[in-house]
């Protein structure tokens, strides 16, 4: 017990000390934590929601399209069918109104409600002879308001009102769940993410129609007497034949919903992976730096009896601790962010609120930070634990390794390079977890840019049409990336500060000699920014191609590529914001006089 | 004396720290000359300030009051920049605790004074190689620091010392980490550097170090006490 006690409050007074080495670790495994949390927050978030919408709407269990609305006989009259609306004509069409072009599913309603999909309206009234009613998500990225006018192939109308329903997936998924891309669209250049639903009376439907562009299909909408078989009743009546009617079920419908939400995930679950790959470089750095301070201390504790396995139980009880403090911020935080991003988007009505924290979710956060907080800790603490109490107490800096061939090549290069080079050398771990803190915020940097490239080449391809038209989806996924992106670059801006300070700590002596030897202490400081310049090079270069790549995982088939010039600028950007930050605390160091550092070395 | 001019002068030199009360004066008003070719032993306890002097002297720290003039040059006035060229140039530190790099060969750390001095990397190898030659390490030029005894690592200090030709090599307690036999070794180097006419002055409380020189001045509470010679 009592070893116990001391060894709490030798680590509670340790990260006293370094109050600003445990922020940054606390702040490293927070952010991790909190994004952890807020991507397994969101499973099945939407559910409730839809439920809510399609109760509002009188939901149908099943949708179908026709090609003919003589196939909706043989349906409504199928077992397990227990009302219907419909058949509804179907034409697709292209709308414009503020010199945005897109395409449009446009439905023929009567003006009175029906049993079945009566899609609700939030603003304005029922289709009007004249009028069409939008979809709110619809409306949202063309900008529409009750009001407006707008052509519907060259036709013109008012906007109604705005709804919501719960028998199609929203703009921009509306073919989620497979939809034919009619030819007419094409000319225009509409793809399958530049289409949305309006409603309009079935004969201002019917009188766009000509033999060129005919009506596209009808929707007839059923309810079943036990909605949870809507599935099976899919497969029942679904069919291959040419024209068959295309049935899908309540439950897909509500997934496509969910996109909004599930895209939301697979942009966080590799955000947390990054932050948590990010946060276990920092804080591997953080320790190994904190430890280089501490030699005269773990010394001292070694001269006064304590055992290795003292030494190694401080130095990762401290971090373990704040690792689990971590973990509870991170896990309400994550829970009180998660309403910003379960929005279930205009599409539905009603939201989900909060989620619930499970037990499965503490685990999951709680290892993670265990796991950042031990692997970084463990090879300092060993390395604690087995010094020589000698050289503790001296202060000596640990052991360094040579590099022969990197040695003799670097005598070729300028005093502050052939300086920073050795200097990455003499620490390779330093310096790989160095390269890899950065390979991860470069990675960070490129998604986004390859993101926002996929974007430009989705949103305005070859053509002009869907230009300007929003789209709630990558809207979202991009917020996310770039409030991401700006964590990792703020902790990766944070920790080379810190690794720039640990490196001047165990160059100390060697930065005196060289002074002592003749090298001014411009030489010396820029031979420290050097060394972590020169870690962060192979990090810059190796982030670029992960970015790419991890786009391409997040982005599931859409393709982009940022600017070359872009690309330049993260590389040669990256490697100056290193130099500016390093250069801080290497002149710091560079003020110290040479006597101080020499003579404590002849101790 | 050995020279005409002197190598090195100092006048009034004052080194102090701290402020008011705790104000501690750790060299305190010492007046210097030494020639050229000459060998100087300051000599004093622990803590007298004859290392702070010494580093003073060096130009690697900034005396509170007082001038330098090495080779007729006030190096007191210098920046910090014309103050790291004259270290280069004009000055070589042999340390007590040898201050070698680890990670480097006995080769690599002579030669790095000639690298910083911006000689070709050849041109600072076949210096290395001379001098270590002449401090009879030819074969131990490709060994670490580590690998060496504590006399031999102080010879390759001497050597690096040397490289670039200085006008005048610094040497503080370079025998307090010896053995007798390594002690040995290092004063019979220092004999050789007196009998070429290098200019030396060395820090030390070892009799048997001061007796090799023209000169020793002893040191007490930061001023020179009287001299013998």
């Amino acid at each position: 017990m009592g070893r116990l006690l001391l060894i709490c409050r030798l680590a509670a007074r340790d990260t006293r000390r370094h109050l600003a080495q445990a922020i940054l670790l606390l702040l490293a495994v927070t952010a991790a934590t909190t994004v952890l949390t807020l991507g397994l927050a969101l499973s099945g978030v939407t559910s409730s929601p839809y439920q809510q919408t399609r109760a509002a709407t009188k939901g149908p269990d099943v949708v179908a399209t026709l090609s003919d609305p003589g196939q909706a006989k043989s349906l409504v009259h199928a077992s397990g069918v227990t009302g219907y609306s419909g058949p509804f004509p179907q034409l697709d069409a292209v709308v414009q109104l503020h010199g945005i072009t897109a395409g449009v599913e446009a439905e023929g309603r009567a003006q009175a409600p029906v049993a079945v999909d009566q899609p609700k309206v939030l603003s304005g009234t029922w289709v009007q002879p004249g009028g069409v009613v939008i979809e709110r998500e619809f409306a949202d990225a063309l900008g529409a308001s009750v009001g407006d006018h707008l052509t519907i192939n060259g036709h013109q109308f008012t906007v109604d009102g705005i709804a919501v329903t719960a028998a199609t997936a929203p703009y921009p998924n509306i073919c989620y769940s497979g939809c034919y891309i009619n030819p007419f669209w094409y000319s225009y250049g509409i793809t399958a993410h530049k289409i949305g639903l309006v409603w309009m009376t079935e004969s201002d439907v019917t009188s766009l129609a000509t033999k060129a562009n005919p009506m596209s299909g009808y929707i007839l909408n059923l309810r079943l007497s036990q909605p949870g078989q809507a599935a099976a009743f899919v497969s029942q009546y679904s069919s291959n034949a040419n024209n068959a009617p295309l049935l899908t079920s309540w439950q897909q419908i509500a997934s496509s919903d969910a996109l909004l939400i599930s895209d939301e995930q697979s942009v966080l679950t590799p955000g947390a992976i990054l932050l948590g790959l990010l946060a276990l470089a920092s804080v591997a750095v953080l320790v190994g730096g904190r430890l280089a301070e501490n030699r005269r201390r773990v010394g001292l504790l070694k001269a006064a009896g304590g055992t290795p396995g003292l030494i190694g139980a401080t130095f990762l009880a401290g971090n373990l601790i704040l690792a689990l403090i971590a973990a509870a911020i991170g896990l309400v935080a994550g829970r009180l962010a998660a309403p910003l991003l379960t929005n279930p988007g205009a599409a539905l009505v009603g939201s989900p609120g909060a989620p619930a924290i499970t037990a499965g979710m503490v685990a999951g956060v709680v290892g993670v930070a265990l796991v950042v907080a031990l692997a970084s800790t463990l090879v300092p603490a060993i390395r604690a634990a087995r010094s020589s109490t000698i050289s503790a107490l001296n202060d000596s800096a640990r052991p360094v390794r040579r590099r022969g061939r990197l040695i003799s090549l670097s005598s070729r290069l300028p005093i502050a390079v052939l300086f920073g080079l050795r200097l990455a050398a003499r620490r390779p771990r330093r310096t790989l977890l160095s390269a890899a803190g950065i390979a991860v915020t470069v990675c960070g940097i490129v998604a986004l840019l390859t993101f926002h490239a996929a974007v430009d080449a989705e949103l305005h391809g070859t053509t002009t049409a869907g230009a300007g038209l929003a789209n709630p989806v990558v809207s979202r996924d991009g917020q996310m990336l770039v409030v991401i992106t700006v964590v990792l670059a703020i902790l990766a801006a944070i920790t080379a500060i810190f690794t720039a300070w640990a490196t001047v700590l165990d160059a100390r002596r060697a930065s005196a000699l060289m002074r002592a030897l003749g090298a001014t202490s411009r030489q010396v400081s820029a031979g420290l920014a050097w060394a972590q310049v020169l870690a962060a090079l192979p990090g810059a270069i190796i982030g670029i191609p992960l970015g790419i790549g991890l786009f391409d995982v997040l982005s599931k088939g859409a393709t982009g590529f940022p600017q070359s010039e872009w690309l330049v600028v993260t590389f040669i950007g990256t490697l100056l914001v290193v130099a500016g930050l390093t250069t801080i605390p290497a002149r710091i160091a560079a003020r110290v006089p040479p006597p101080q550092v020499l003579q404590a070395g002849a101790d | 004396m050995k020279g005409i001019s002197p190598v090195l002068r100092a006048r009034g030199l004052r080194r102090d720290y701290g402020h008011q009360a705790g104000l501690v004066h750790a060299v305190d008003g010492v007046d210097l000359e030494i020639a050229r070719g000459e060998t100087v032993a300051i000599m004093g306890p622990s803590g007298c300030g004859k290392s702070t002097l010494l580093y003073l002297l060096g130009g690697l720290d900034r005396p509170s009051g007082g001038e330098i003039w090495l080779d007729g040059q006030d190096i007191t006035q210098l920046k910090e920049r014309r103050l790291a060229y004259v270290r280069r140039e004009a000055i070589g530190f042999v340390f007590q605790a040898f201050q070698l790099m680890d990670e480097l060969t006995a080769v690599e750390n002579v030669e790095l004074p000639a690298l910083l001095a911006g000689r070709s990397p050849r041109a600072a190898r076949r210096r290395a190689e001379e001098l270590l030659e002449r401090v009879g390490l030819a074969d131990r030029s490709r060994f670490l620091p580590t690998q060496l005894s504590g006399g031999q690592r102080q010879r390759v200090a001497v050597a690096r010392a040397l490289v670039a030709d200085p006008a005048l090599v610094l040497a503080d307690e370079p025998t307090g980490n010896l053995d007798s036999a390594a002690t040995a070794d290092v004063l019979r180097l220092f004999a050789s550097l007196h009998q070429a006419g290098q200019t030396l002055v060395i820090v030390t409380h070892d009799t048997r170090v001061a007796a090799t020189a023209d000169r020793t001045i002893p040191m007490r509470d930061g001023a020179f006490s009287n001299r013998k010679g």
